[in-house]
């Protein structure tokens, strides 16, 4: 097992791509530093690791930087491969669908999720609502698909698309609360309902979770930074 | 042997530089495919739509009855379903994120990049459009050498999921440099990736499936009048 020191992780506390590194870290039992980064004013070393997106997380492993969080889950799963749980399925198949979904949560759907936010006026904050349901709704029907009866979309444990999806949950709590309406709830999602709360008490991943009022508070406060820069 | 009697399909069509890629990725597994021409101003064909019906987009793999979705994820699926082939994703972990990383780095900042130029209106919007991508050529030619450790490509001796996932632009590359009476790719500012890309177009992976560039920028005339006048084009 890698000593702390060997590993680390640069990372903001409200950012869900962090808690995708995190959590795999978590699923390896994988000592690690965990740095908090202040975004206003990015440390020496974050801008050296990740020199050309300068964003958050960065892995430093031994005296290697990735970037990107669904790489950095990959690469986790890649280098502690002895390490179970499996984060992705063994089958080709399988991990090519994973891999499309979790794609298509990054760019496509964590658009919709940041639009409702940041979106101004009532009706681009409605399209944005109604896109975030579009993708949870295709969620719900992949979740029945993948999870074959089993708690999770990686089946048993949690797996690689329940990290990039399950990351974002706590965001979809302040939306649900900003918005007043209910996104993931036992009458249109049961299944994601029930997977959600399987997800969130997890032994990896309820530590790291952030705390709902302090990212509606964070939520707020990105909202007014954003609205008021030129865009 | 692995599924050689199980029918392989690519639906694509011979401009797009992401179906490119699934070809080159099954040409170096020496894989036998159909190839089915998307139409391309007639509508998306029924098989793409029931294929690809979150995205609608090419290029799909149909591998027996299973459809893959998303060149990159096409590519990593035909490394990991005919694993007995030449390897397309490096072995070890840190030069697959490597290679994960500049791949992720092309499809969502430099290709739009160099979109950009072709769409860009007066000559100081095209200046800036091509310092973007001569930009994030300077930082290519930089992972060139990190990656390809003194060898002809970015995989080493042989190409790999890098060399594919960059490759697979040089044809627009190459029209956009004719367009923009631009050299992107040059002796003086990047001669790796220069000499790179010669070695790359004539691999035999890659020399009979990658599309002429007079046919191409004619071709892309078509899309940039089509573009500017009625409809979008399809991506």
């Amino acid at each position: 097992m890698a000593e702390s020191s060997d590993v680390k992780v640069l990372g903001s506390w409200p950012s869900p791509f962090v808690l995708r590194a995190r959590i795999a870290l978590h699923l390896k039992s994988v000592n690690y530093e965990y740095v908090e980064e202040n975004l206003e004013s990015k440390s020496e070393l974050l801008l050296k690791s990740n020199p050309v997106h300068k964003k958050v997380p960065v892995l430093l492993h031994g005296g290697n930087s990735i970037s990107e969080s669904l790489i950095i889950v990959q690469y986790i799963e890649e280098v502690w491969s002895s390490a179970a749980p499996s984060i992705l399925p063994s089958n080709p198949y399988e991990r090519a669908i994973s891999r499309f979904w979790a794609a298509y949560v990054d760019d496509k759907w964590f658009n919709a999720l940041r639009a409702t936010l940041l979106a101004e006026g009532e009706e681009a904050k409605k399209a944005a609502l109604a896109q975030v349901e579009e993708g949870l709704a295709l969620f719900e029907e992949e979740y029945e698909k993948l999870s074959k009866g089993k708690p999770f979309f990686g089946g048993d444990e949690i797996g690689y698309l329940d990290i990039a999806i399950g990351c974002f949950l706590v965001w979809i709590q302040v939306i649900e609360k900003f918005s007043e309406m209910k996104l993931i709830d036992e009458a249109n999602t049961p299944r994601l309902f029930q997977w959600a709360d399987g997800f969130s008490s997890h032994v990896a991943v309820k530590d790291v979770l952030p705390d709902v009022e302090a990212l509606a508070q964070f939520g707020l406060k990105l909202r007014a930074k954003f609205l008021k820069t030129p865009q | 042997m692995e599924k050689s009697d199980v029918k392989v399909k690519v639906l694509g069509s011979w401009s797009s530089p992401f179906v490119l890629r699934a070809r080159i990725a099954l040409n170096i597994k020496s894989v036998n495919y159909e190839f089915l021409q998307e139409r391309l101003w007639e509508g998306k064909s029924e098989l793409l739509l029931k294929s690809n019906p979150v995205h609608k987009k090419i290029p799909v793999l149909i591998h027996g009855e299973q459809p893959i979705c998303e060149s990159l994820i096409i590519v990593q699926y035909i490394d990991e379903a005919w694993s007995s082939g030449p390897s397309i994703l490096p072995s070890d972990p840190y030069e697959r994120a490597t290679a994960r990383f500049w791949a992720a780095y092309l499809d969502e900042k430099w290709f739009p990049s160099m979109r950009s130029v072709g769409i860009a209106q007066g000559d100081d919007a095209k200046k800036a459009a091509i310092a973007q991508v001569e930009e994030g050529l300077a930082l290519l030619e930089e992972a060139f050498a990190k990656c390809s450790k003194g060898k002809a490509f970015f995989g080493g001796d042989q190409i790999g999921f890098l060399d594919i996932s960059f490759g697979s632009f040089l044809g627009w590359l190459r029209v956009t440099e004719k367009m923009s009476e631009t050299k992107l790719l040059s002796e003086a500012k990047t001669p790796a990736l220069l000499s790179w890309a010669h070695k790359f177009c004539s691999h035999p992976a890659v020399k009979d499936v990658m599309p002429d560039t007079e046919k191409l920028a004619e071709f892309s005339k078509t899309i940039l009048a089509r573009f500017r006048g009625a409809a979008p084009p399809k991506s």
